[in-house]
């Protein structure tokens, strides 16, 4: 059985495709900034057929404490067959413009956090020269718009960050996985008001599934987001400007 | 997840909405439930039909978030999981590894806690009681923040109220329940045509013996006043040990889009439709081994199959009558819903056993139970069904608030005399709809 490490293990997204792998007997090593709800993910992951969970408890901004957690997992897992990556925050626009502290807090969350775990982990795997990295990126880092641009960029930079990492380790077969949900239905959107674009976090965590099993490289879910966006990079930029989005 | 929800019940009437919508994601994090502006009331799936899911102008706090499993022990089959757990989530866990509910309804689209607020029954009913009778325990949280452990030997009064209690007593937010072990996915099923009311009961009699499943589709709109003819069903879980690794094929369900005008649904459609359903099967018993699904939940076949009534509603009575030498308040029911030309597709006729439930308001008790839908006509209907209450309330019986949007207060204290010892048990806090108005409160 397959050995995962997931980071943001309380994430409504990560849990849903914690559960596929749960189902085919696999070991855990759950992280997240809560105990409480790391506690009630590892029991559901249990009944639902993981054969061992751990959990641990960090803020994933406090980079100095990254060290002791990776060391942590891997003393559990043995080796990690994979990492999923899925710690975020929508950030709220109108607050970032108004604040620079809270703009960087964003980025902390969105990106330097993920980066500054990516950079060990990408080490490890390179050198047992097996494995995947998945990391949930967004469809919002394929183009800036006004409503949503640090959240966005954020992402972007993740998006890039991950297309040169992968460059880097599939010459020691190591896969890298870069997610791109749409709009889900999940805590994190629970200010928004729904439309036909949501999807429900099960369907967006089958597609999660099927690509880190595969070690598809880039996954838009649902798949038609990718045309969405493939439209949306067409538009010129004077009438991007004016798009209400 | 909560946000995407229509705040609605499965009948789709009466149209209310709540003022405040609060997802309930993690049971260890709750929001305080005692500075919320407004009355509360849970809310899982919606599939209670009436309004005792449904708190107008009040606060819906939305429970689908707590929809993960703690734990399950494979020895003795309790089962431990968060109340917003599906029935269909435990069905997918726990069949395959041989383990089956205790008491199913006809929908597997119902969360755990929303089966105790209403203390369901399923087909079983004269084995195995209510739903309530397989709860262990469970946790209830107060508005006051207080998180009772509720049991048979704990806070019992609080076990026996939130039993049936109509979500009034509190948050359930985990349950333990006692899932019961199977060979297999399969039922052994028979179905037997029959032609008359003793022929049902004939059959119940005989059944309820032999079988641990039984129900039946009636049909009421043929022939002449109080003529009822239909198919009994009955059903034993298969034990060939050669079909345990074999699972069902999984078929999709079919959604209905759009709202049909609800004229589709006339006399002479429901006449056409039971008329065809009574001769689909020629042989007067038919003998079958098929999947737990289509026995259990023929209708979860089609999603959102409500909206075929279109977008006034409709309504669903279900009733119970106690047994009696002449059952003449069971044939009373049938006449008045046969002249008045109204009435359904779906008949479903069940007798429910002496199985005492640990529930305080509980529904069911020894009869016979018959529920039918109602395109809803406006007064027209709600006078037949008033007739109706009549009858039953004549009859020592009782209507079902799960599928209620209109009983009146006189019916609701006939039906249910112990509501007063039961309302000491209401969260100050809490309240719904159909409280209000069987109560006369206006909290
Ligand atoms: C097709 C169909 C077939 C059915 N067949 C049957 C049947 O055979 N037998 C039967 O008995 N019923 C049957 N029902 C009715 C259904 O089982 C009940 O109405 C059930 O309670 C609905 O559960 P829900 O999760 O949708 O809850 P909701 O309808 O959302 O809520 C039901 C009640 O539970 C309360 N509640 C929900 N969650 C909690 C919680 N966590 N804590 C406290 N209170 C809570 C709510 O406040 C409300 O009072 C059927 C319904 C349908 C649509
Ligand atoms: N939902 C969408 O529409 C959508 C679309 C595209 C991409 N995504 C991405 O999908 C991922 C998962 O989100 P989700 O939709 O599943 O939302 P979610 O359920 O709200 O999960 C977000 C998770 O991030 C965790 N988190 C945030 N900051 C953290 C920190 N500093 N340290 C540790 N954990 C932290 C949260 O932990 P707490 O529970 O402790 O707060 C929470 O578990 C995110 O990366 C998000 O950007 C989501």
């Amino acid at each position: 059985m397959a050995t995962i490490l997931i980071i943001g293990a309380t994430s409504t997204i990560a849990h849903a495709t914690a559960r596929h792998f749960a189902a085919e007997g696999a070991r855990f090593f759950l992280v997240g900034r809560s105990a409480s709800k790391l506690d009630a993910v590892r029991d559901d992951l249990r009944v639902c057929g993981a054969t061992d969970a751990e959990t641990y408890a960090l803020d994933l901004t406090d980079l100095d404490k990254h060290p002791a957690m990776l060391d942590a997992a891997t003393a559990a897992l043995g080796t990690l067959d994979m990492v999923l990556i899925a710690h975020g925050s929508l950030s709220d626009q109108a607050a970032c413009e108004a604040s620079v502290a809270r703009t960087m807090e964003e980025w902390a969350t969105n990106c330097t956090s993920v980066i500054a775990l990516l950079t060990p982990l990408a080490n490890q795997f390179e050198r047992q020269r097996h494995g995947t990295i998945a990391v949930i990126s967004s469809v919002a880092g394929d183009r800036g718009r006004k409503s949503l641009y640090v959240y966005g960029a954020a992402k972007a930079a993740l998006t890039t960050f991950l297309e040169g990492l992968r460059g880097r380790l599939s010459a020691a077969g190591v896969a890298v996985v870069t997610i791109k949900p749409g709009f889900v239905d999940t805590p994190m959107t629970a200010h928004v008001p729904k439309n036909f674009l949501f999807t429900p976090p099960e369907r967006v965590a089958q597609d999660i599934h099927r690509a880190m099993t595969r070690g598809t490289a880039v996954v838009y879910t649902p798949w038609f987001w990718r045309y969405v966006m493939l439209l949306l990079r067409a538009v010129p930029d004077p009438i991007f400007r004016k798009l209400p989005i | 997840m909560a946000s995407r929800t229509k705040y609605e019940s499965w009948g789709r009437y009466p149209a209310v909405v709540p003022r405040v919508i609060v997802p309930i994601q993690w049971r260890n994090d709750l929001p305080d439930l005692a500075s919320l502006p407004a009355s509360i009331l849970p809310y899982a799936y919606g599939r209670s039909y009436g309004d005792s899911c449904l708190n107008a102008g009040g606060v819906a706090l939305d429970v689908k978030g707590l929809r993960r499993f703690i734990h399950f022990d494979a020895e003795t089959g309790l089962l431990q999981c968060e109340a917003g757990v599906l029935l269909a989530d435990i069905l997918d866990q726990f069949v395959p590894r041989g383990w089956f509910l205790p008491v199913s309804p006809g929908t597997k689209y119902v969360s755990v806690g929303g089966a105790i607020a209403n203390d369901i029954h399923g087909k079983n009913h004269h084995r195995a009681g209510t739903f309530g009778r397989h709860i262990t325990r469970f946790e209830l949280v107060r508005s006051s923040g207080e998180r009772l452990l509720c049991s048979p030997d704990e806070h019992t009064e609080f076990y026996r109220a939130t039993i049936g209690g109509l979500g009034l007593t509190g948050l359930i937010t985990w349950v333990e329940m006692r899932l019961k072990p199977i060979t297999n996915a399969y039922i052994d099923e028979e179905q037997i045509r029959f032609g008359s009311l003793d022929e049902f009961l004939a059959l119940t009699a005989e059944s309820d013996v032999t079988h641990e499943y039984t129900m039946s589709w009636a049909d009421c709109l043929f022939g002449g006043e109080g003529y009822v003819r239909g198919h009994f069903i009955r059903g034993n879980h298969n034990s060939s040990p050669e079909l345990a690794d074999q699972p069902p094929p999984r078929k999709p369900s079919i959604g209905l889009p759009v709202d049909l005008p609800g004229a589709l649904l006339n006399t002479w459609a429901v006449k056409a439709f039971n008329t065809a359903y009574y001769h689909r099967q020629r042989a007067r018993l038919v003998r079958k081994v098929i999947p737990y699904e289509p026995f259990f939940y023929p209708l979860d076949a089609i999603t959102n199959w409500n909206r075929m009534y279109g977008a006034r509603g409709f309504l669903q009575y279900q009733c119970v009558v106690p047994f009696d030498h002449d059952n003449a308040a069971i044939k009373e029911i049938f006449t008045r819903i046969t002249r008045s030309g109204e009435g359904s597709f779906l008949v479903v006729l069940k007798t429910f056993g002496d199985l005492p439930s640990p529930g305080m308001l509980s529904f069911p008790r020894p009869g016979i139970t018959l529920a039918l839908d109602f395109p809803f006509h406006g007064a027209r209907t709600l006078q037949l069904l008033e007739t109706l209450d009549g009858v039953v309330r004549a009859s020592g019986g009782a209507v079902y608030p799960a599928k209620d949007a209109r009983m009146s207060v006189e019916s609701f204290e006939a039906f249910f005399p112990q509501w007063r010892a039961f309302a000491c048990h209401v969260d100050p806090r809490f309240s719904s709809s159909f409280w209000r108005r069987v109560t006369r409160t206006t909290r």
